[in-house]
């Protein structure tokens, strides 16, 4: 690679691999080596400088809600569509679902940027994976490639929080990762601005034996309570279903039409 | 022009021919068979003759390199000390990335790529081994794969390796039933006996190791082994006796 080369950035990747481990044989393609930050760029210093005493202030902050959980019969995904930078709002139909493989998705919050390079690139992992193994890559492996990926560049200010919802033949899977290289397995996540309206709808309202509309009807009441109230959250509710034969979208419904239907009395 | 002096360089004719000498260095180590059976893996090696004063406990041919996977190899042993280590810490490194143990073909894929890494790299010399890798993978499939210095890698269901490789894989071809697999006791005898045809004076000299589904691997003391070598002389005897009197029947 020539900014490679140019940069003499050598000794450093080689401390880095010293502690991240070099030789990782088949399972990752060494995404950390596709950036090759050059001498004299300190991504985390930088970042120290922008906040709060420093001077000028930028707030990176996640304008989003996502939710996930697991249930009786699967696991539900419900992410809202409105894509803001600052208080612009520079899309009401973003993506924030990415379809990694029929068995397996990705939720975005964060920067948008960062969620989909990194999700991309973790779509391209998980192909690699199932041509070099014959077999499908697992949720737990799937987020834990995502994982160390984040773990390269921690302190730079990438900024992630999403969720591996999946199936394999360990049952559903669910898996929260962030920026900072957590990562989590649980029943039920939500993640961005609005997660905290989100959690408390869901909290209150889950069982885990509910039917598949009951839960369906859960997940978008998370979303439309949230983007009432958050308002960095907004668009569209889109909702998908993982099942044990892969995942299936199930609707895509306006907030504003569907905060009507809840809250009858308000208006 | 000599074309076997630089590795990385094709004879006229095609061929790598430090490859073929390194497998000409196998050839002169000792034997090692292996079988697999439908829920037991065997792994036998002929244990080389050590002088007087030296402990026998320190020369193993036969290592684990996971719970779940062993393996034995013929050739030069610092060279197996190599793969063994690298293997080793590969398996724990799928273990903690991938969260589940490696399989066997992965590991067996893993040595093999290191394998042809180096005979594809200038001032190197390929390794000087093939092996034996069985285990259990965790889905519980018995495998047994073996490698070769060119990197190369197969799936057996018996086979041998080493000094008499050729006699002995003719023995297992002529021997080996698809129903005796089922029976643990059967597949471990036709590995004692297929060893048994080129190793001096009997079972003092033979190594075994056999892995069950769900357990770990367990290398026989001599007694076990000394146990199912009366009880394969004692069948041969009977198949002896049999044969001799339905010819005297047909006199």
């Amino acid at each position: 690679m020539a900014l490679f080369d140019v940069s003499g950035y050598k000794s450093h990747s080689e401390l880095r691999g010293q502690i991240l481990g070099t030789g990782v044989g088949h399972l990752i393609d060494r995404p950390n080596q596709q950036f090759a930050v050059p001498v004299g760029v300190d991504p985390s210093g930088f970042l120290k400088s922008c906040s709060r005493e420093g001077g000028v202030s930028i707030d990176l902050n996640h304008g989003t809600t996502t939710l996930a959980f697991k249930f009786r019969h699967g696991v539900i995904v419900a992410v809202d569509s409105r894509a803001s930078a600052g208080s612009y709002i520079a899309s009401k139909e973003a993506n924030k679902v990415i379809e990694i493989n029929p068995y397996l998705l990705g939720t975005m919050s964060g920067s948008a940027a960062d969620c989909q390079y990194w999700e991309r690139l973790l779509a391209k992992e998980c192909r690699l994976y199932k041509l070099r193994n014959k077999q499908r890559i697992s949720v737990s492996a799937a987020s834990k490639l995502l994982c160390n990926m984040m773990l390269g560049y921690r302190g730079m200010g990438l900024s992630m929080g999403s969720m591996i919802i999946g199936w394999d033949n360990k049952g559903p899977g669910l898996y929260y990762v962030d920026d900072n290289a957590t990562r989590l397995s649980g029943h039920m996540f939500s993640t961005g601005c609005g997660s905290s309206y989100a959690y408390g709808v869901v909290d209150s309202g889950y069982r885990e034996d509910m039917t598949v509309e009951e839960a369906y009807e859960l997940g978008r009441r998370g979303i439309t309570h949230a983007t009432h109230r958050d308002a960095y959250s907004g668009g569209v509710v889109n909702l998908c279903t993982m099942q044990e034969d892969g995942w299936i979208k199930v609707c895509k419904e306006d907030v504003s039409e569907l905060i009507h239907r809840y809250r009858k009395g308000m208006f | 022009m000599s074309y076997d002096r630089a590795i990385t360089v094709f004879s006229p004719d095609g061929h790598l021919f430090q490859v073929d000498y390194a497998q000409e260095a196998v050839k002169k180590g000792s034997t090692a068979v292996g079988v697999r059976g439908k829920n037991v893996v065997v792994l036998g090696v002929e244990k080389k003759s050590v002088a007087k004063l030296q402990d026998d406990r320190t020369v193993r041919k036969i290592c684990s390199l996971d719970n779940h996977v062993f393996m034995a190899f013929a050739g030069l042993t610092a060279d197996a000390r190599i793969i063994v280590n690298r293997a080793r810490v590969e398996c724990q490194s799928h273990r903690l990335t991938v969260e589940d143990p490696a399989t066997v073909e992965y590991i067996t894929r893993y040595i093999s790529s290191i394998k042809q890494r180096y005979t594809q790299s200038n001032g190197r010399r390929p390794f000087g081994i093939s092996s034996l890798i069985v285990g259990f993978d965790f889905d519980g499939t018995p495998h047994l794969y073996q490698t070769d210095p060119s990197g190369t890698y197969h799936a057996w269901k018996a086979n041998a390796i080493g000094r008499s490789a050729k006699t002995v894989r003719e023995f297992l071809e002529k021997n080996y039933k698809e129903e005796d697999m089922e029976s643990d006791t059967d597949t471990i005898k036709l590995a004692i006996r297929a060893l048994l045809e080129v190793v001096q004076s009997g079972g003092k000299n033979i190594e075994l190791a056999i892995m069950k589904r769900d357990e770990s691997m367990k290398i026989l003391v001599q007694e076990e082994i000394e146990e199912y070598v009366t009880a394969i002389e004692t069948e041969k005897e009977k198949a002896e006796k049999q044969k001799k009197k339905t010819l005297t029947l047909f006199d």
